[in-house]
């Protein structure tokens, strides 16, 4: 069975016809070309497909695309239009020539990645960088986690961040990493960062 | 070999060239790579270990709107070898392990394919399978030789006499369990067959190496080299699992000849991944140490069983590391093989060295116990002067160095030698040390091609980057070998349309790659002199080793565990490495690579444990929600130091390799650290709960 679905992927509507068993995932990769998020478990397993829907951080892979009419999607590659206002973007820096991108803008969190050296092979990266974005909002939010202690607001220092980031793996195990590149994010976004 | 002893921009921290694309998402992996009209693949698998398909009934499959093609040991090509079992695929009606791929089913959906390969309906005429491994099975066979090329067995002295007349012996059973690599990115391929002038094959696949993998498949379908082009600029992982192409690629070249000029799309799922792309084999290590009161050893024995399977040998070379790691006159290291039933195992992060100094570090640590000695001090007391077994002096060696600074850094000399004595709330705290070692490999062949174009300098090379900076380490070897600045330099790499380059394995990628690069910019200057007209150019190649020297890296780790006395929950806070590993290239990426390794080795000690039921041969937890590995709650301080080594013999660069020793000892050091918190002995991997509650219940 076929539907049509109109989501607006990194601001710009699509309009496709999808098989209902269809994952948001591979609506994204297989129809529209948009392989930022990626696929590493297809099972809600590892995090590497994370987008945020309506702003708020859901595994692509577990999502069927005929859920997402009328969604607003965003993927690591959309991140910064979406989330920063204009003058919070930064071009690429450094001696950084890549093979592809050298002029593509990026979020705070994406540049405090490649600062922090958080990954390696790249693979969870965009999975990461979505998640770690909306697990900030959900933190602005007050939201709690399973390491916050009772009745006590939540401090955003390593465990907090380790717990909530817990559902995006990296095989390459860049953690020790990917906490202070949020870290040092957040702390640039005005959040008050603990030790 | 020109040595460069002037680096500049070898050392530098320099950030990742393909950051903004890996963090974007845009970096195209295999399967991304754009193709209009591609078809999608999916294999079907044997659900019996051993036996033969009778019947195979491919109807409702092909039925199905959207499908292209179903292949089946009936209907698919015959290779033109198929000397390799593992690549050998639909060849015909055998199985010789769970999992074993049996039919293809190609459409034009990935949705369609996933069906259609559920609706083939296979009859087995079944055979008794085997696929336990013990150490007192009476078919363990001697292999020829163990990865890649060593001896399998060794013996100097009288190991046995040895131990009889010891004043200290520790004699143990060590096993480490079934692991599974799993790189974040499956392995994948797009392919396509175009059927002009003769026919050529393009294979966009996720890959440790695009010429090994290029003559691979050239052999498997009677190909000429120039035929086929395999292209990777982005590994998404691949720890071993994507150094020697697995069946997939196999399955995807396949698929393309049968659809000639659309291209099609393979990724295994994750759990296919479990059967079809190689894993460490189960080891069980018999540990023999015999020392003097004063910690001299005086016999040393590592004995090995573990698995490989039926239709294809891999002898993991566990036994290795003891040859060389410390001093004694009577040592014997022996490898035995049970050949099974089952997936066909492969190289995964340091094999031979991961598995074989877990065995051997907890031993010198049972010993040093024992003799009530620091574990630090009986490893330096068995510091050999030359390489054991070869006589050879090391071109450098600085283990004791790496334990000394360990200890500084650590704090090492607070540290209570008693075990189970030191309680914080209602955990019981201890720490514990091992040695790291891997040696430094050089492979035979691979080339580099420096040119001059307008005012910079582009390297071309088909050299691999897994995560493990090559984009932004190569470029700085060239660097410093044309004596210009890193930013005037562009590399180029994966793809086997630049000149040769080796797999990315054995940590040799730097000293095989970066010696070529170097080699290219010296022939370069040398004909053109130092500012070399637009468009000159000049290759390089790799040269042999200078085998007078024994060369190795060395490294200390030392761990902190915490074990709760209620639960037995382990944790790790705390993990610190001291790596002597020659030159480091660039200490931001070097860095990532020492914790990641660290990291990798802390999830083996903790968790890892592909549960292989040998009922059915099938590996029950094969998904990532049941064969844990570490995540980011599991981490949180893990510290990697290095020592400046100089060494000008390993290479023109100075650098040893650095992608796998982070991994070597990290278990040891962890069970060791286990012992100390609470006073047992785990020697039996991975560290769970279950080890450890019996005595603390006792307790």
């Amino acid at each position: 069975m076929h539907t049509e679905i109109t989501v607006r992927v990194d601001g710009a509507p699509r309009r496709l016809t999808v098989d209902t068993r269809t994952t948001l995932l591979d609506a994204l990769r297989e129809r529209l070309g948009v392989t930022s998020p990626k696929k590493g478990c297809d099972h809600g397993q590892c995090g590497a497909c994370t987008v945020l829907s309506g702003g708020k951080r859901v595994l692509s892979c577990l999502t069927l695309a005929v859920t997402q009419d009328g969604a607003r999607v965003t993927t690591a590659e959309g991140l910064a239009a979406e989330d920063t206002a204009p003058d919070e973007r930064g071009p690429v820096d450094g001696d950084g020539r890549s093979p592809d991108d050298t002029d593509r803008h990026l979020h705070p969190v994406q540049r405090a990645f490649i600062d922090r050296d958080a990954f390696q092979c790249g693979y969870c990266t965009p999975g990461q960088v979505v998640s770690a974005v909306g697990m900030l909002r959900e933190f602005a939010r007050g939201w709690p986690s399973a390491v916050t202690e009772g009745g006590r607001e939540p401090r955003l220092d390593h465990a907090e961040i380790a717990e909530r980031m817990s559902g995006n793996l990296c095989r390459c195990a860049a953690y020790v990493n990917i906490v202070p590149a949020i870290q040092q994010a957040a702390a640039e976004a005005g959040t008050e960062v603990a030790g | 070999m020109t040595f460069l002893s002037a680096p500049d921009a070898i050392g530098s921290d320099l950030p990742r060239r393909d950051g903004p694309a890996k963090v974007l998402g845009t970096a195209v992996y295999a399967y991304e790579t754009p193709a209009d009209g591609a078809a999608y693949v999916h294999p079907v698998q044997a659900t019996i270990a051993r036996g033969r398909i009778t019947e195979l009934d491919t109807t409702a499959a092909e039925a199905l709107d959207g499908v292209a093609a179903v292949l089946t040991p009936a209907t698919t090509e015959r290779l033109a070898s198929t000397d390799d079992r593992e690549l050998a695929a639909l060849q015909d009606e055998e199985v010789a392990f769970r999992g074993q791929v049996i039919a293809l089913v190609v459409a034009d959906s990935s949705e369609t394919a996933r069906h259609a390969a559920s609706l083939v309906e296979v009859a087995y005429a079944q055979q008794a399978h085997d696929a336990e491994l013990r150490a007192d099975r009476d078919d363990l066979y001697a292999p020829e030789q163990v990865n890649p090329t060593f001896p399998t067995d060794t013996a100097e002295g009288d190991v046995e006499a040895a131990l009889a007349a010891a004043e200290v012996t520790v004699q143990q059973t060590y096993t480490t369990a079934m692991n599974h690599n799993n790189p974040m990115e499956p392995h994948a391929t797009t392919a396509l067959w175009d059927p002009a002038d003769g026919g050529s094959l393009t294979l966009w696949d996720s890959t440790q190496g695009v010429h090994p993998t290029r003559a691979a498949l050239a052999r498997v379908f009677g190909l000429d080299e120039q035929r086929i082009r395999v292209v990777c600029p982005y590994v998404g992982g691949g720890f071993g699992s994507k150094g020697q192409p697995h069946v997939n690629v196999v399955l995807a070249a396949l698929a393309a000849r049968a659809l000639p000029g659309q291209p099609v799309r393979l990724a295994l799922t994750r759990q296919q991944m479990f059967c079809l792309a190689g894993y460490r084999t189960p080891t069980i290590l018999r540990c023999s140490l015999g020392a003097d009161r004063d910690g001299t050893l005086t016999a040393l024995a590592v004995d090995v069983v573990e698995q490989t399977s039926r239709i294809k040998e891999f002898a993991e070379q566990t036994g290795v590391p003891a040859r060389i790691m410390y001093a004694t006159a009577n040592r014997r290291t022996t490898h035995r093989l049970a050949a099974l039933d089952v997936p066909v195992p492969s190289w995964m992060r340091a094999p031979g060295e991961c598995p074989g100094m877990f065995g051997p570090e907890v031993a010198m640590d049972e010993l040093a116990e024992r003799l009530g000695m620091d574990p630090i001090d009986l490893r330096v007391r068995n510091e050999p002067e030359v390489e054991p077994g070869s006589g050879k002096p090391f071109s450098s060696r600085n283990l004791v160095g790496c334990l000394r600074e360990g200890a500084e850094r650590f704090g090492w000399s607070r540290r209570d030698p008693r075990p189970g004595v030191r309680r914080r709330g209602a955990w019981l705290v201890g720490t514990g040390v091992a040695a790291s070692t891997y040696p430094v490999n050089r492979m035979s062949q691979s080339t580099a091609v420096i040119r001059r174009v307008g005012d910079r300098y582009v390297a071309e090379i088909g050299a691999a980057d897994l995560g493990t900076g090559t984009w932004t380490t190569l470029p700085q070897i060239a660097a410093d070998a044309l004596g210009v600045p890193v930013s005037r330099v562009e590399v180029r790499i994966g793809d086997t349309d630049y000149p040769m380059a080796s797999v990315a394995g054995g940590s040799s990628g730097m000293t095989t790659w970066g010696s070529a690069v170097v080699e290219a910019a010296r022939a370069l200057r040398e004909r053109y002199g130092n500012e070399p007209p637009d468009g000159a150019a000049a290759s390089g190649s790799v040269g042999r080793p200078d085998d007078r020297y024994a060369m190795h890296a060395f490294g200390a780790q030392f761990a902190e565990a915490h074990i709760h006395t209620d639960t037995g929950e382990v944790r790790v806070p705390r993990l610190l490495g001291v790596f002597a590993a020659g030159r480091i290239i660039n200490p931001r990426t070097a860095r990532s690579q020492f914790i990641g390794g660290m990291t990798m080795g802390l999830s083996m000690a903790l968790h890892e444990s592909s549960v292989l039921d040998p009922r059915s041969g099938h590996v029950v937890n094969h998904d990532l929600a049941e064969y844990h590995i570490t995540v980011n709650a599991d981490v949180s301080e893990i510290e990697a130091y290095w020592l400046p080594e100089h060494d000008p013999h390993v290479n023109a660069m100075g650098s040893k390799g650095i992608g796998e020793i982070g991994i070597v000892g990290t278990a040891a050091a962890v069970s060791n650290a286990v012992w100390h918190a609470c006073g047992v002995r785990v020697r039996d991997l991975p560290i769970t709960l279950d080890k450890v509650l019996p005595a603390l219940e006792e307790g």
